[in-house]
């Protein structure tokens, strides 16, 4: 870990609020399922337990159990931190071009989109030359439809590009 | 005696040149298979099989036995490097491999992976031989109520001692549990907790939540660092072999333990996957260096690796002699000898032998083919970790929404690798466990569906769970499993008094 | 040069559509067919299918290779719905088991036969009456009475839940008025095990499931849900054929039931190419693979394209709503 950066300098989400927070979407999540257990029957039919009963069951042990976690962050000490501001942007450098990857893959296909995302990855964090990225970017896509298209019968999603292309 | 002619009838089957070359094949591919993930064994297995239709079947099931041995190798590689299992019994393997690697010691860590599947399928082969008939006799005494008490133990002996907070380690299994129970409840035949969408309609896969959680989760963890991953000095000597070679006899111990679970398993047949935590549960508690666990120990690579290759070798003894498939590429294979003409049963011993007993030696062959193989690319896998980052995090992505697109070919699957993978870094940061919840994803609809099955059959009784000695011991063993550190403190607390007297 | 390769290209099309003598508008892919299976690897529906997938491959049916997909979720609504939102893409089959009926019926998940295109019916699958060997019971009369005054404690094993095997499960209840408990297992393969290692008391797998077990000593099968007795006669097991189990309606259960094993299209699919898909089975069921795969599961080898094959389709479907609702396994809305 990067005890090197001193705390007092360090400012971000506290661990306490990001551990209430948890806590409470955990506890959303259990009042889903114990709703859905409910629609889905939680009583003891002809076939035995119907189809809800142990989800419901399920639900309501996260439910204390996210109760308890609640309390229990709520008695912490409320220095310590979830992680610094730089660390989340950092993070967030990675997730939200991930998240583009992922959301624009049903439109262009995986092989364009990847060739992008391991194109912007060289470029932003590493800074490489364009002969690089370009074999790398274009070398991925280009062996995972070998081995995936080619050879092992696996079709992945494709775009316009491809469909011009013929496949 | 027979059998032993038999044996070495098969071995001068399974050593004609071409099956050899067939199984060098059968493992490149099959380990090729095992480090994509998505592309799995019963994939692979699959997808080759039209290829063996114009070879014999011995051959052919050499070949497909070899890519399954290669994909079981294959399956610790990327659990060891970058944290993401490619097959569900992988998963106990990133527990101590994965901090293998972070401290620099991949090369260990692989080799110790390599050395102990192989010790694993060995002993499974053997008992195979030996004892064929016997085993596949106590197969049969494995109903829904046996089958539940085998799974009640895999959690128990896994769960029972969390180093977490017990309330965290509860919510994390529970979500998982809730997570398995979405889709079709497969004793009602009714749908649950989709709300009506179609998307939920198949439920979360295993592999999904895993890559996720696990490997985009660890890219973030990783960040947080800097842009590298940890563990990029690895050493690329090849010597590191014979120095963890040196070092492995120490946990014989573990290892015999291990296989036994693993056999066990593998013929009950619960599979690889409650086999490997089962016995990295084991190894845990039993192992004096237990608390280091989780820290890149290399007994905890041993243990769910051995117990996995057990598992999933002695598998196939169910399965060629019952019909029944003890994993999901067993199944195929099992689809892949009917093609072939051959009829698996109780038979198949008796009226194919040229086929079975071949099978038997290639299995011996192939595995030290297969050890050979991967053991000689441990320095090319370490050196992997020395790529740069900002190259190897991308292709890492690519390769991870390709693994989860291609379970249930759906791009759907893939958005929602990536919000597992931000939940499996939040939970990580928060303190809560993310192995029960896998366990509970992977197992916990196999075990609902045996409990509520064993109840059909006594009309709501639980006395069943204690109806033979069979369940009733491993039910016992469960709970001894479940309560182990409470026994711990007492136990503790005998002694001083017992040594102050 | 470009323009002599295309020449060329055209010539060898001209001269293969000549030899093979199709009309002008002859369909044929020309990307690989996903072959999807609405069910897990290792069952019935998947050794058809994979069995097809090799044959097609071994003997160069097709220039597009073929690839099988598995989509077992929901009961196999994720296949169907797959191959439903897929309208107008030729390179896409589905082979189809009661599902195709029960699914829907069952669960409420939105689709239906008439939202697919139907190509052809390969074969149809016998179901048995199968139980222990080591029991007493020598015909399904002595099944059926003894599970009469074993007063509803008899377990019947079988596939799935409100599926094809509970539905026969029920309609031998309401015959017999004999009670069972239903058991639901995953896989035809594991229910016969079951049956073996005597966890339950009957199961009435397809012949393929249970061969196996009846030929090693351990299953008897009692009789055939058929109206005839099933045309093959080489001996299996104690001196029996298949042809010798005699039809459940003479032992006082007069049930009928068989399970399609069909290809269907997707949506929007036009005749060249549903002809060139009932051209590539008719194919396939020329070959001796496809010949032993038939004889080895006992299968009733009724091949029906058309208008014949929608009629039964729409038949059954009729059939199974009745049954379904009898038995009160309707999804409730």
């Amino acid at each position: 870990m990067s005890d090197d950066s001193h705390g007092a300098a360090r400012s971000g989400p506290g661990q306490r609020s990001a551990e209430l927070g948890v806590a409470v979407v955990m506890a959303l999540f259990a009042l889903l399922v114990i709703y859905g257990s409910i629609q889905a029957g939680i009583g003891w039919g002809a076939e035995g337990p119907k189809a809800g009963f142990f989800p419901f069951y399920v639900g309501i042990a996260i439910l204390i159990a996210s109760a308890v976690n609640f309390v229990r962050a709520r008695g912490e000490s409320s220095s310590e931190l979830f992680a610094d501001w730089g660390q989340l942007r950092q993070v967030l450098a990675v997730v939200v071009p991930t998240a583009v990857y992922v959301a624009v893959i049903p439109w262009i296909g995986l092989y364009v989109a990847s060739l992008i995302l391991i194109a912007f990855f060289m470029k932003r964090l590493g800074n490489y030359g364009w002969h690089q990225i370009a074999a790398i970017a274009i070398g991925l896509p280009l062996v995972a439809f070998v081995v995936f298209e080619r050879w092992f019968l696996v079709p992945l999603p494709k775009g316009p590009i491809e469909a011009w292309l013929g496949f | 005696m027979e059998e032993l002619a038999n044996l070495m009838h098969g071995f001068s089957v399974a050593l004609q040149p071409f099956n050899i070359g067939v199984m060098f094949l059968g493992i490149v591919l099959g380990v090729l298979i095992g480090v994509l993930p998505g592309l799995g064994g019963a994939n692979g297995v699959a997808i080759l099989l039209p290829l063996t239709f114009t070879m014999s079947p011995t051959s052919a099931i050499i070949m497909l036995s070899c890519i399954y041995w290669g994909a079981l190798f294959g399956g610790a590689i990327t659990s060891i490097l970058f944290n993401i299992p490619g097959e569900p019994w992988s998963v106990a393997t990133t527990f101590d491999g994965h901090p293998m690697a972070q401290k620099g010691k991949a090369g260990e860590a692989l080799t110790a992976a390599f050395t102990s599947s192989f010790v694993g399928a060995l002993f499974a082969i053997v008992m195979i031989t030996l004892i064929a008939p016997l085993v596949a006799a106590f197969a049969l005494k494995f109903g829904p109520a046996e089958q539940f008490s085998v799974y009640f133990l895999a959690f128990c002996s896994f769960v029972g001692m969390s180093k977490e907070p017990p309330f965290k380690t509860i919510a994390a299994m529970f979500i998982g549990f809730a997570l398995a129970a979405v889709g079709l409840d497969s004793i009602t035949g009714q749908l649950r907790l989709t709300f009506g969408t179609e998307t939920l309609l198949t439920g979360f896969n295993f592999l999904i939540a895993v890559i996720g959680l696990f490997g985009i989760g660890e890219i973030l963890l990783s960040i947080e660092e800097g842009l590298k991953f940890r563990g990029g000095k690895a050493g690329m000597n090849p010597k590191v072999v014979l120095q963890t070679w040196a070092e492995l006899p120490r946990y014989w111990a573990t290892s015999l333990r291990s296989c036994i679970i693993g056999c066990w398993m593998g013929i009950s047949p619960a599979g690889a996957t409650p086999a490997s935590f089962m016995s990295y549960g084991i190894a845990r508690r039993a192992s004096k260096r237990g608390n280091n666990f989780g820290k890149g120990e290399i007994e905890g690579v041993v243990a769910p690796e051995t117990a996995a290759h057990a598992a999933g070798t002695s598998a196939l003894l169910p399965m060629l002699s019952l019909g029944v498939p003890g994993s999901p590429t067993a199944a195929v294979l099992l689809g892949g000898l009917l093609i072939w003409g051959l009829q698996p049963g109780p038979l198949l011993f008796v009226e194919q032998k040229e086929f079975v007993w071949g099978l038997i030696a290639s299995m011996y062959i192939s595995n030290v083919v297969g050890l050979i193989v991967v053991l000689t690319c441990v320095p090319l896998f370490a050196a992997i970790l020395r790529i740069p980052f900002s190259i190897i995090a991308p292709v890492i992505l690519v390769i991870c929404a390709i693994g989860a697109y291609t379970v249930h070919n759906s791009t759907f699957d893939i958005v929602l690798m990536l919000v597992f993978g931000i939940i499996g870094y939040v939970m990580k940061k928060c303190d809560y466990p993310l192995a029960p919840m896998v366990l509970a994803i992977v197992l916990g609809d196999k075990a609902e569906e045996n409990f509520r099955q064993s109840l059909l059959a006594s009309q709501g009784s639980l006395d069943i769970f204690w109806s033979n000695g069979l369940v009733g011991s491993i039910m016992a063993l469960g709970l001894i499993a479940l309560f182990w550190p409470i026994f711990n403190v007492l136990w503790a607390r005998m002694r001083p008094a017992r040594a102050a007297t | 040069m470009m323009k002599s390769i295309t020449k060329g290209v055209l010539g060898a099309a001209a001269v293969v559509c000549a030899a093979q003598l199709t009309p002008a508008q002859a369909w044929e892919p020309t990307r690989p067919v996903e072959f999807i299976i609405p069910a897990g690897p290792g069952g019935g529906a998947d050794i058809m299918a994979r069995t097809v997938q090799g044959i097609v491959t071994k003997h160069s049916l097709m220039k597009q290779p073929m690839v099988v997909i598995n989509k077992a979720g929901g009961a196999g609504g994720e296949g169907f719905l797959d191959v439903k939102n897929s309208r107008n893409n030729p390179h896409k089959i589905v082979i189809t088991l009661s599902n195709l009926f029960t699914t829907p019926l069952a669960t409420g998940i939105p689709f239906s036969w008439k939202d697919l295109t139907p190509v052809a019916m390969l074969a149809l699958d016998e179901f048995v009456l199968w139980v222990n060997a080591e029991k007493p019971y020598k015909t399904a009369k002595d099944y059926i009475e003894a599970a009469k005054k074993a007063n509803g404690t008899y377990k019947m094993g079988g596939t799935g839940s409100k599926q094809e095997d509970q539905i026969i499960t029920e309609a031998i209840q309401k015959q017999s008025g004999a009670k069972f408990i239903y058991i639901p297992q995953r896989g035809g393969g594991a229910v016969a095990v079951q049956l073996v290692g005597n966890h339950v008391d009957s199961t009435v797998n397809n012949p393929n499931e249970a061969v196996a077990h009846w030929r090693a000593g351990k299953l008897r099968p009692l009789c055939v849900f058929d109206a005839k007795p099933m045309p093959y006669k080489d001996v299996i097991a104690e001196g029996k054929s298949w042809g010798d189990i005699p039809v459940c309606k003479a032992q006082g259960l007069d049930i009928e039931y068989l399970m399609l094993r069909g290809i269907f299209m997707t949506p929007g699919a036009n005749k060249a190419q549903v002809d060139y898909y009932i051209g590539l089975f008719q194919k396939v069921r020329q070959t001796d693979e496809w010949k032993k795969l038939m004889a080895d599961g006992a299968f009733n080898q009724t091949f029906m394209t058309g208008p014949d094959y929608v009629k039964w389709v729409a038949t059954e479907e009729k059939r199974h709503h009745d049954l379904m609702k009898d038995a009160g396994f309707l999804a409730t809305k």
